[in-house]
């Protein structure tokens, strides 16, 4: 067998010393408190777990070292982290923590050499080029930046096929349209980014159902499953419940 | 990435004391030895020749007074004769070669995710691991030991690989196993046991 389990990754959303979940990049709600919540999908014995500071970047921060480093202390799975990553010595001091990949998104549309150079010297396999989209009002989506705040009238294709030229391993592509909606992913918009490139396309927002995991990996090309809103919340518009669905279901709709 | 970190977090967990060490003069004393690989197999290896008494004290502890070591990714090709990455000769204490993953359609290097890895020569390291246990991969290049009993698991990626190795008190594996939940806490256990 040459192909791996499709891995399905929670992304958990920090907002200062808190887990929080949004809807379409805005509306938080309050989740719980990360250490806690890791120590939960320790035990569910989730593939990877994926960290994006969703304010970082927006107020001109730094990574939050200290707290990364008390979910790396409590994790033994692969971990990802995103937010405010603006150089080598932010990457570094992450990687530094146990963390195996960063995430680049604000910092990648500003200075595409970043990647490069994260890459060149930790691996293309650390390096996570995020890339967030979000549909026009005239139709046709582009690259978003800061938060969603940004636009930087990108094409999604080209800058995925650019950030793979720079050096990234993997992109994490998110629908701001779709982000906590629970409505199913993009899928035309995750087709035609995996399409396009040869690295894994881990798609992000709009899972509501196992189904859509099913989707998006036989009908869109992903090679990874974002999940966020299903992982944290019992249901839609319904309370906190940090959870994974059953490893047996996921087999079926991958099947 | 062999994260030293990373692997001093799960060895706190065990319950056993570790920490990271580059001073031979503190190696000496060392009751166990684990070899964690970050970057290139040239680099590592530089840097132990180089390193004033750090190859002496390494092999002294290994080869004669053989404290058990374990070498993590990198670390477990390092115990290799020679490596497609690089040039210089590696430590040679488990006689085997390292290679690169050929090129193949479908294929991608790196061989990067979660695999199933089966015991094949039973191993104190490998003691309560059962064949459909599954670790965290993340290697370009992949190794195969001259002796079929020093091999101690095989994977499956492409082609058949030797996952862990071992040969009396040296030990590798070539996936993370800090980062492989239960599984990988086993193997450590395992190896913080002997």
């Amino acid at each position: 067998m040459n192909a791996l389990r499709t891995r399905i990754i929670p992304v958990l959303l920090l907002l200062r010393e808190s887990l929080v979940k949004t809807v379409r990049f805005g509306r938080f709600s309050y989740v719980g408190d990360p250490c806690n919540t890791v120590r939960i999908f320790n035990e569910l014995e989730v593939d990877e777990l994926l960290f994006l500071d969703i304010l970082a970047s927006r107020e001109g921060r730094g990574p939050n070292l200290k707290m990364l480093a008390d979910i790396a202390d409590e994790c033994f799975m692969p971990l990802g982290y995103g937010g405010g990553i603006r150089s080598l010595d932010d990457a570094r001091s992450v990687f530094d923590i146990g963390f195996e990949k960063v995430a680049i998104n604000t910092a990648a549309a500003d200075n595409p050499d970043l990647l490069t150079r994260i890459a060149e010297q930790y691996g293309s396999q650390a390096v996570v080029a995020s890339i967030d989209v979000r549909s026009g009002f005239w139709g046709g989506a582009t690259v978003h930046t800061r938060s969603g705040r940004h636009n930087t009238r990108r094409d999604p294709v080209q800058w995925a096929m650019e950030v793979e030229r720079r050096g990234a391993g993997e992109i994490l592509l998110t629908s701001i349209d779709r982000e906590g909606s629970w409505q199913g992913f993009d899928l035309e918009l995750v087709r035609r980014v995996a399409d396009s490139v040869s690295i894994p396309v881990i798609a992000h927002g709009g899972a509501g159902t196992v189904q859509d995991i099913g989707k998006v990996v036989k009908q869109a090309h992903a090679s990874a499953v974002a999940l966020g809103s299903m992982v944290v919340f019992q249901r839609q518009g319904m309370g906190v419940l940090v959870n994974f669905p059953e490893p047996q279901l996921i087999e079926d709709v991958l099947r | 990435m062999g994260n030293p970190g990373s692997l001093r977090n799960m060895f706190k967990r065990i319950g056993a004391k570790a920490t990271i060490e580059a001073d031979p003069e503190v190696i000496r004393y060392a009751r166990k030895i684990v070899l964690p690989g970050v970057g290139a197999f040239d680099a590592a290896m530089e840097r132990i020749n180089h390193a004033p008494g750090l190859l002496e004290v390494l092999r002294g502890k290994a080869l004669t007074e053989r404290v058990p070591v374990l070498g993590v990714c990198l670390g477990m090709q390092l115990l290799t004769r020679s490596s497609e990455e690089g040039r210089l000769a590696g430590l040679g204490w488990i006689p085997g070669t390292t290679r690169r993953f050929p090129r193949q359609d479908g294929l991608k290097v790196p061989h990067m995710g979660w695999n199933i890895a089966s015991p094949t020569t039973p191993s104190p390291l490998t003691t309560g691991i059962d064949s459909q246990s599954r670790y965290y991969f993340v290697h370009a290049y992949w190794v195969q030991v001259d002796e079929p009993s020093h091999s101690l698991m095989r994977t499956h990626y492409g082609l058949d690989f030797d996952a862990a190795i071992g040969r009396d008190n040296i030990f590798g594996v070539q996936f993370h196993p800090e980062k492989s939940h239960r599984f990988g806490m086993q193997i450590l256990g395992n190896f913080a046991a002997l």
